[in-house]
């Protein structure tokens, strides 16, 4: 699919077809969140949902990591249905906030989904080890949760999401809440992260030059109901770094992006005052609780 | 930020405070400077409790106030060492008589609130039903059932008095208990979804630890009011050497001066029994005081 990934696409890892979502929130009139969504994303890949907020991109994600099912159409990954995928613990998920247990140290953290599939205590150990020298925090083990910055929970919640190994990381705006230049920091980590441990990984955002710097292909979506308007690939070579960000191509890829954005109606939504993340969970709060 | 939001309730509840959370610096390093740092933060009540009893002390020997009305600290203390153990009004045998029957009052009532919590946070039905009728039997003065409860359990059995402890105990706990299991953040329980986990296992690794912090919260309550239960349920008949019924009898000999000494002892049991359930916090979840530290 991408122009400079050299290994050709193999069988597609998730597989999104005709996904519509309804939300019913009470007696009130119903709300159409997501509308006729095809989407396949290869193996290895890196792809991004932008879109202006509350078009349903964090919703998107969330059905494809089972959270929440669609009202028609299908999700398969790695040839299962996405709640067999969750089942056999496929998805590794790291949300806008770190959710991390304050009770627990950053290394037991870290553990919490190896304890919950069974593994033993060495097991578990070694692999904490390994994924917090992975992001970086390996001098961090023993601290708590409310000890680090936010930028550094958001490290451990990664480490915690591939300690696992899922086959796919889904990740709804990951940085949002973090400054510009802890973001771009934690862009250039999690970069590094997806050539080493070769994830799939679904990336919510709604920052155009996080998801252009990112992704191998860059989705972009309409305002609601959220439709797939244009779907951009990122030929910018690799490996990225810091100047992969003042190269010429990066520009006239945010200006497409920006443009496709545009196009379908939105606007370029770089400081978005409601949270779209947080919209999309009350919809599927009223919709479900 | 992250998991815990933290127990309100206390303020709810309209006792929490208190001495509440900062007792004394963390050990550790920078003990030093927190052992400073908390001297600074205690002198001031310190000297100011000091000035008050001297105070009192000297208002009351310059204009000669009737020792019934208020005695002195120092007859107070002489009254404390004349009957700390012996005699018609032993102090310390009924501090002590009155502390099991609190005790024992605090584990039936601690118990019952844990166990209904727990259904009430697993079964919605459940929670609609006990809820509404918690918050009802609490509105009640339950203080009035005292009487009642001496009857059915025999005026001379500790069981009547513990008894009115538990009910007293009971509300703060199941309420605290409860929040602590449902409120957990959204985000919790989807992490765990993603997980595939089990319900028991979200509730031994999420839920549990959750409510922690709440049921603290709720014990360093529970403390005071299972002593004023136990006390005030021997206000209404009883044994003699309990704290309720020294107090009752020592005032109604107008030896005044003996009835503050026992309220001093009462005062006393409730602290310790406060910095008990303060130092066991400390041990059960260190992560809880050092957050409230950090921030």
């Amino acid at each position: 699919m991408t122009a400079d990934d050299a290994a050709p696409p193999t069988s597609p890892v998730v597989r999104i077809a005709g996904v519509d979502k309804v939300f019913a929130r009470g007696d009130q009139a119903v709300t159409k969140a997501l509308e006729g969504i095809d989407l396949e994303i290869q193996s290895g890949e890196f792809v991004s949902l932008i879109g202006p907020s509350g078009c349903g991109k964090s919703t998107l994600l969330r059905i494809v990591g089972d959270l929440i099912s669609p009202s028609t159409g299908t999700v398969t990954v790695n040839g299962k249905s996405a709640e067999r995928a969750r089942r056999d613990r496929d998805y590794g998920m790291v949300f806008q906030a770190p959710v991390l247990f304050d009770w627990r140290t950053v290394e037991d953290n870290v553990k919490l989904p190896l304890e919950i599939l069974g593994q033993d205590a060495a097991t578990r150990t070694a692999r904490a080890r390994e994924m917090l020298e992975l992001v970086e925090l390996g001098d961090f083990m023993k601290h708590h949760p409310y000890q680090l910055s936010g930028g550094m929970q958001q490290r451990v919640a990664i480490a915690r999401a591939l300690a696992f190994q899922p086959s796919i990381l889904l990740m709804d705006e990951p940085f949002g809440a973090l400054d510009e230049m802890t973001r771009e920091r934690m862009n250039s980590e999690v970069l590094r992260i997806w050539e080493q441990t070769a994830t799939t990984i679904l990336f919510v955002t709604h920052s155009i030059p996080e998801a252009v710097f990112l992704s191998s292909r860059v989705v972009v979506m309409s305002p609601r109901p959220g439709r797939i308007t244009t779907v951009v690939d990122i030929d910018l070579p690799r490996p990225r770094n810091e100047d992969s960000r003042e190269s010429r191509r990066y520009f006239e890829l945010v200006t497409t992006v920006r443009e496709a954005l545009r196009r379908g109606g939105g606007t370029a939504d770089d400081g978005a005052t409601i949270d779209p993340a947080s919209v999309d969970r009350t919809m599927a709060e009223g919709a479900v609780g | 930020m992250s998991a815990s939001a933290g127990p309100t309730l206390g303020a709810t509840l309209g006792v929490g405070g208190g001495l509440g959370g900062g007792l004394g610096p963390r050990p550790g390093r920078l003990s030093r400077a927190r052992t400073v740092r908390s001297v600074r933060y205690y002198l001031p009540a310190v000297v100011v409790f000091i000035v008050a009893i001297v105070g009192w002390e000297l208002i009351f020997a310059v204009l000669r106030f009737e020792s019934f009305l208020l005695p002195k600290p120092s007859a107070i203390v002489a009254a404390l060492q004349a009957n700390w153990s012996g005699g018609r009004f032993p102090l310390l045998p009924s501090a002590i008589a009155t502390f099991q029957e609190a005790i024992l009052g605090l584990s039936i009532g601690t118990g019952a609130g844990v166990v209904v919590a727990f259904v009430s946070a697993r079964w919605l039905t459940a929670r609609g039903i006990l809820l509404p009728l918690a918050v009802a039997a609490n509105a009640v003065p339950i203080i009035a059932f005292a009487p009642l409860l001496n009857n059915w359990f025999g005026l001379l059995n500790p069981l009547s008095k513990a008894l009115m402890a538990a009910v007293l105990v009971f509300f703060p706990v199941m309420a605290n208990v409860t929040r602590g299991l449902v409120q957990v953040e959204p985000g919790a329980l989807e992490l765990m979804r993603s997980y595939a986990a089990s319900d028991w296992t979200i509730l031994r690794k999420v839920r549990i630890p959750n409510a922690l912090p709440y049921f603290f919260t709720a014990m360093k309550i529970a403390t005071t009011l299972s002593l004023i239960g136990a006390i005030v349920g021997e206000y209404f008949g009883g044994a003699n050497s309990v704290l309720g019924r020294l107090i009752v009898n020592s005032a109604s000999a107008l030896k005044f001066d003996i009835t503050w000494a026992a309220i001093l002892f009462g005062a006393a049991t409730g602290i310790a029994f406060y910095l008990g359930v303060v130092v066991i916090e400390r041990l059960a979840i260190p992560w809880a005081a050092a957050m409230r530290a950090d921030s």
